[in-house]
């Protein structure tokens, strides 16, 4: 398969097929946290999906050149952790320094994300991923664009939850299930649609 | 304040899952079996108890600006033990808990706990803090282990408990249904809540 056919499935299948939140289940809390409004969800989305990006790439360089050379894999998941908050807290500095306008955007998502585990989600699983022929891993640029894919795959249902969430304010419904049941419920019907994908073949 | 207070209070009244609503991951990917749930519960729970315990030791001398990594790398350390562990004794559970155990690292019930009780008290509080809260989680998941399971495949704890003609409700160890059945009990637990 060529590398953008390649590409294409990579992207489909972090969007889509196994949908980091609908399929895995990572990074729930701020998909129920701050699904609220649609303004606060485009802040969030947009923060994961840089974080998500970055975070790829280091932790596969310290995967690579630091863990697995040295033969300290059992120390993955401190590294992976440490990596991900300094980064995060690296970001916050010099946005906050270098962009006032985003920082004043995305400044109060960002120290969120340290805990978000879709981050450290998409770190472990790109040390065991393999290309769609089942033998290649993962290299640099297919970490990085998978760590991409997939947190524009965790901002297309956060969008999708908050704009449904809205709706639900005004609508008439016992007092017992408001908040955060209808929340669940609804994201429960939005897996079940998100499972009309698997059947796609590619 | 004493022990069983400390202890009893995660069980219930400040449910982790229920009431606090912390935890959403583990809780919604590893119920679609009781095996799993309590695997899931006991390594949290003897996570969060190890780090209540070392953290309340340590919070005279942890600075209070970097108190917050400090936890962090406490708490990897507890959860890398509880995998390497898992991964020796019962290769079955770990497999199929999967990536969910290196993400205890970031349950927000652990470092929640950290930052708002262990830090503040000393440590055979802090350690019935953990006992209770892990307890509270553990239960928690179980209940919803085996709604989902007897639902879905008309078994508890691998036990056939469905008469045979029941078709099992696949939808309910697939992801919707741990979705579905969460919102589910929330609700009735509001309805309880409102007729007091």
């Amino acid at each position: 398969m060529s590398y953008l056919g390649e590409l294409f499935v990579m992207a489909m299948t972090a969007i889509f097929i196994q949908n980091f939140v609908l399929s895995r289940f990572l990074g729930l809390c701020p998909y129920l946290g701050v699904s609220k409004k649609l303004d606060s969800a485009i802040g969030m989305g947009m923060a994961v999906i840089f974080v998500m990006t970055m975070a790829s790439a280091f932790t596969f360089l310290i995967n690579k050149y630091l863990l697995l050379r040295f033969d300290m894999v059992y120390l993955q998941t401190i590294a992976f952790i440490l990596t991900i908050a300094a980064l995060v807290q690296f970001v916050e500095m010099v946005i906050q320094k270098n962009a006032p306008a985003l920082y004043k955007s995305l400044g109060v998502y960002l120290p969120l994300i340290t805990t978000n585990c879709a981050v450290l989600g998409v770190a472990i699983l790109n040390t065991g991923a393999l290309r769609s022929d089942g033998v290649t891993p993962y290299n640099f640029l297919d970490s990085v664009l998978n760590g991409f894919f997939s947190g524009v795959g965790f901002t297309v249902v956060l969008l999708a939850m908050a704009g449904l969430r809205m709706r639900l304010d005004m609508v008439d419904m016992p007092r017992s299930m408001k908040g955060m049941p209808i929340a669940l419920i609804l994201a429960g019907i939005m897996a079940l649609a998100f499972y009309g994908f698997m059947g796609f073949k590619i | 304040m004493s022990f069983f207070k400390e202890l009893s209070k995660g069980i219930i009244k400040d449910n982790p899952i229920f009431v606090l609503v912390l935890g959403m991951c583990p809780t919604l990917a590893v119920s679609s079996s009781v095996m799993n749930a309590l695997g899931m519960g006991l390594a949290a729970t003897f996570v969060l108890v190890c780090s209540n315990m070392f953290i309340s030791m340590i919070k005279n001398i942890t600075p209070s600006k970097i108190r917050i990594p400090v936890y962090v790398v406490v708490i990897a350390a507890f959860v890398t033990i509880v995998n390497m562990v898992m991964e020796a004794y019962v290769p079955a559970l770990h497999k199929s808990l999967g990536l969910f155990i290196p993400l205890i690292v970031v349950n927000c019930i652990i470092l929640g706990r950290a930052e708002a009780f262990a830090n503040k008290n000393n440590v055979i509080m802090s350690i019935a803090d953990g006992i209770g809260m892990g307890l509270g989680f553990t239960l928690s998941l179980t209940v919803i282990g085996t709604i989902r399971e007897i639902l879905g495949a008309g078994t508890w704890l691998n036990i056939k408990v469905m008469p045979a003609t029941y078709d099992p409700m696949l939808v309910a160890i697939l992801a919707p249904g741990a979705f579905i059945t969460l919102g589910f009990l929330m609700a009735i637990l509001n309805l309880v809540k409102e007729k007091k």
